[in-house]
């Protein structure tokens, strides 16, 4: 059995400029906007769409990467993993709009730790979360303020996003 | 990692990434929530056969910081010194539910046996054990050279092309072994100086380069001059005749000090004798690492009880 | 059952033989009949060795019944093959008087396992400062012919020049624990590399070597015997051929232990492994091999040193020295020495059983295995081989080091005078052995 893609290279890059548009969208006023991606692919994505907000409107957003190993309510369940690194931009949180990205969303508790790993740097104004993929079957009350694409599974099906900056081609899969 | 019992048993990868670890950690201290949640839940023992209020208050602090129970067991006016037996009070402390154990002892070996006995099965962390070892602080010395040679690029790298020079006592040090296998692991040039009765039997087959005299090997223009303590009774036991010709021949003197290059560190794992084997010139100047390396400490020790206590039991012992 | 016939053994390895034991002692030999009043003991395959002397044992009693008896020492001794032990002196009390050593010689010939010589103590108390009581010892029911104060080292020069000379005066030999103190202050293995990486302070092979060196030399200006315990390194062995080279009237042991571990074993921090003098390298076990086969070393003993499991449950440093040997002696000696072609079956005897009983004085072991000979015997099989375990032990202790070790050979069975203590493989029961000598008696007085 063989996987099936169902984003291509030019469909994830148009699901980011929707993204960053929406997200400009949305916000109101004159608030800043910090994309934290969580590691890895959720930080190669942020960069992705923040630079992309930045060609919009210059200088009004930042983008670091938000590592939650040290938060996940799964630490005694996994073999032990190295984290990776939490870089916040110089100017903080505080106050700004965190924009949350990751690449799948499904459980919910990556979210969950990532908050709870955002609360210890500083007290944003609002967060909102953008992943590339919602495959469902949330354990844990929380969704998305941007999705890039909506792909029901099941769970016995593993969803595969693969970036170029990471893994060298650039697709979203699904296989049984 | 189920344990942590030396630094002879850590492979480059490994030690690499308890440094990275610790940058992480390191990380957190300047947060306006220095407390992580990851040790919630479990219980981390301090078991001190020795007195160390040092080594004890930085694992306390690890732990804390990573949220763990922390229960600290100090032998003196206890149970131990009626008698009871390491392996009875280890397995008390099992039975307490100890998720891990950090152990300094005076004998040799001893975390090794509460580690492998089949005694207990919680992980087992060598906070000092008799002449043996003290890996966490061979760690913290490399964490604290590293730092300082690459700063914010530290990530990743090892100690490869820095020349370390150890002074003193190495034959009673724990801290020597553990550096000199660590360090040299890590890829760094490491030299010893000590009178011979100072020196461990065998030390030809160490990673090393031995010097009798510290004039010499301060002429490499070492990147580190590392003093290890020295006790006033050795000179008891005739391994020197007096305190004041150690300091002559083997001290880092204010001359000597004067002679190290400008970036040279210097490192002494406390508690100092000023005047025995470090003078004050020389300990508090910039160039000591001293108050650096108790800093670390606690990183190092955050990230070891980190990749002991939080993955699961099933993984590679 | 009055008589015992060992049918078809191997006499030393060498010929076939029928032996039969009457009375105590052996009757016959050559090709047998049984009698309708013998137990007959098929030793096809088994070859049949003297009973064995050891010369180097410590029972423990009185005073360290927690650690092994006078009982479970000699009958641990009747597994290993053994049918006579020299008792070390360091007891609680100590060995230094006609007492003590009487007591311990008496429980020996109570229960009937073994033979027991007590040691006597050179110095009171062990303290290495007077002399004991040595010709009250001497001339004592157990008349003591060996004195030692081992677990220490007598270390005073003149002191043991004294003591070698008034020995002499009673036909005893001094068996010296060749440890200089002051060099071996706490010492807790090997002096080398990896002492010094396991920060665990060395013992030199130095500290051994010039004691010997010292007492030989002192042996050839007094002209009396001296005995070496436990020789450890390649440079002790060197001392003794020289010293025998000159005339010296000098004797030295080898304990199994020594001929087949190395320090390398220290590595876990297992005190199973810690005994004094400690482990060494390989080029001394080949040493030490090499000399036991050329006669440099004169005998096996197994400083058999039963301690109970919380003397060896702890840091290497608080454990105890020493480990337990008797029962698994044979198989180390059969594994390092005879299948390696270094020793026979012959000159196994010759260092496990008729030298250790001369350099005793321990009568009844000098022409073994012929006829009107007192009846000490044990049966081999050579052939078997087992991986060792604490299953295999029959004293108080479980301190050996040969847990988990293939060893060859196994002991099948043991006759001490006549009496049967161990019979296809098993110890035959106190009572019974008890009785046995009971009827011994009285057929001798009937």
């Amino acid at each position: 059995m063989t996987a099936r893609i169902v984003l291509h290279d030019a469909d994830i890059t148009r699901a980011l400029r929707r993204i960053a548009h929406e997200v400009l969208e949305s916000r109101r006023g004159d608030g800043r906007l910090v994309f934290l991606g969580i590691p890895t692919r959720g930080t190669v994505l942020a960069e992705r769409i923040q630079r992309i907000v930045d060609e919009i409107e210059p200088g009004t957003s930042s983008v670091g990467s938000l590592d939650i190993t040290l938060y996940r309510d799964d630490l005694a369940r996994t073999p032990t993993r190295a984290p990776a690194p939490t870089r916040i931009p110089d100017e903080g949180i505080d106050d700004a709009i965190v924009v949350l990205v990751d690449d799948v969303l499904y459980s919910g508790r990556t979210v969950r730790a990532a908050l709870d790993a955002l609360a210890d740097h500083g007290r944003p104004r609002a967060v909102r979360l953008a992943v590339l993929v919602d495959r469902g079957h949330r354990e844990l009350p929380i969704r998305a303020d941007f999705v890039g694409k909506n792909l029901p599974s099941s769970m016995s099906e593993r969803v595969s996003v693969r970036l170029a900056d990471v893994d060298g081609v650039e697709e979203v899969t699904i296989e049984p | 990692m189920k344990h942590l019992l030396s630094t002879r048993d850590l492979d480059r990868a490994t030690a690499v990434s308890i440094l990275d670890i610790a940058e992480d950690m390191a990380r957190t201290a300047d947060r306006e929530v220095r407390k992580l949640p990851t040790l919630r839940g479990k219980t981390v023992v301090n078991l001190f056969f020795e007195d160390s209020t040092r080594t004890r208050l930085s694992f306390e602090s690890a732990a804390k910081r990573l949220s763990a129970d922390v229960i600290t067991f100090s032998a003196k006016g206890s149970s131990v010194s009626k008698g009871e037996s390491l392996k009875d009070t280890a397995q008390t402390l099992q039975a307490m539910g100890a998720d891990a154990i950090v152990v300094r002892h005076h004998g040799s070996g001893a975390a090794h046996l509460l580690a492998h006995a089949g005694w207990i099965d919680a992980h087992v962390l060598n906070a000092g054990d008799g002449t043996h070892e003290h890996p966490t602080q061979a760690l913290l010395d490399a964490f604290t050279m590293r730092q300082r040679r690459y700063g914010a690029d530290s990530r990743e790298r090892d100690l490869a092309g820095m020349r370390v020079v150890i002074v003193g006592d190495v034959v009673h040090s724990r801290v020597a072994r553990s550096n000199v296998w660590l360090l040299s692991t890590l890829g760094a040039e490491v030299h010893l100086v000590a009178p011979r009765t100072l020196l461990p039997s065998g030390v030809e087959t160490w990673p090393v380069t031995v010097h009798e005299h510290l004039e010499p090997a301060l002429a490499l223009g070492p990147d580190v001059v590392m003093m290890l303590r020295i006790q006033q009774e050795r000179m008891h036991a005739a391994f020197f005749p007096s305190g004041r010709e150690y300091a002559r021949e083997w001290g880092l003197t204010a001359e000597r000090f004067a002679l190290l290059g400008p970036d040279t560190m210097v490192m002494h794992p406390g508690p100092m004798n000023r005047g025995l084997e470090i003078s004050s010139a020389a300990a508090d100047s910039s160039a000591s690492t001293v108050l650096a390396q108790v800093t670390n400490g606690v990183f190092i020790r955050m990230a070891v009880l980190y990749l002991l206590v939080a993955g699961s039991s099933e993984e590679r012992a | 059952m009055t008589g015992l016939l060992i049918r078809g053994a191997t006499l030393l390895g060498e010929t076939r033989e029928d032996i039969r034991i009457r009375g105590g002692r052996i009757a016959a030999t050559g090709r047998l009949t049984p009698e309708l009043d013998e137990r007959v003991i098929d030793a096809d395959g088994l070859v049949a060795l003297p009973g064995l002397v050891d010369l180097h044992t410590h029972l423990r009693e009185p005073g360290g019944e927690a650690s092994e008896t006078v009982l479970t020492g000699t009958r641990a001794a009747a597994a290993g093959g053994f049918t006579a032990v020299f008792a070390m002196a360091n007891t609680s009390p100590v060995a230094d008087t006609a007492g003590v050593v009487e007591q311990v010689h008496a429980l020996g010939l109570q229960h009937g396992y073994a033979t027991v010589r007590p040691i006597g103590a050179v110095t009171v108390g062990l303290e290495g400062e007077r002399l004991s009581e040595i010709g009250a010892m001497a001339r004592s029911r157990a008349s003591v012919r060996v004195f030692s104060d081992d677990g220490r080292c007598v270390h005073d020069a003149l002191l043991m020049r004294r003591a070698l000379e008034y020995v002499a005066t009673f036909d005893g030999v001094i068996a010296q624990h060749a440890q200089e103190p002051r060099l071996t202050e706490g010492a807790q293995m090997n002096e080398g590399a990896l002492s010094g990486e396991l920060g665990l302070a060395g013992w030199p092979a130095v500290a051994e070597e010039s004691i010997i060196a010292r007492d030989v030399l002192l042996a050839q200006h007094t002209g009396a015997r001296l005995h070496v315990c436990h020789l450890s390194t390649a440079g002790s062995v060197e001392v003794i051929r020289w010293a025998k080279a000159r005339g010296i009237a000098v004797t030295a042991e080898v304990t199994p232990h020594h001929l087949l571990l190395t320090e390398d074993l220290a590595r876990g921090y297992d005190a199973r492994f810690k005994v004094n003098p400690p482990l060494r390298r390989d080029d001394d076990v080949r040493a030490l091999r090499e000399a036991l086969a050329d006669g440099t070393i004169d005998i096996v003993a197994t400083d058999h040193a039963p301690h109970p499991a919380e003397a060896k449950e702890c840091t290497w440093a608080e454990a105890a020295f020493g480990m337990v040997g008797l029962e698994s002696a044979v198989p180390v000696l059969q594994t390092t020495m005879i299948e390696t072609g270094m020793l026979g079956w012959e000159d196994l005897a010759r260092v496990m059983s008729s030298a250790p009983a001369a350099i005793g004085r321990l009568d009844g072991y000098a022409d073994p295995l012929t006829e009107g000979a007192p009846a000490n015997v044990t049966l081999v099989d050579p052939a078997a081989r087992r991986t060792w375990s604490t299953d295999d032990l029959r004293g108080r202790s479980r301190n050996t080091p040969y847990t988990g070790v293939e060893l060859a050979g196994t002991i099948v069975a043991t006759v001490h005078g006549g009496v049967a203590t161990v019979l296809d493989g098993d110890l035959r029961p106190a009572d019974e052995v008890v009785a046995a000598w009971a009827g011994l008696r009285e057929d001798a007085r009937g």
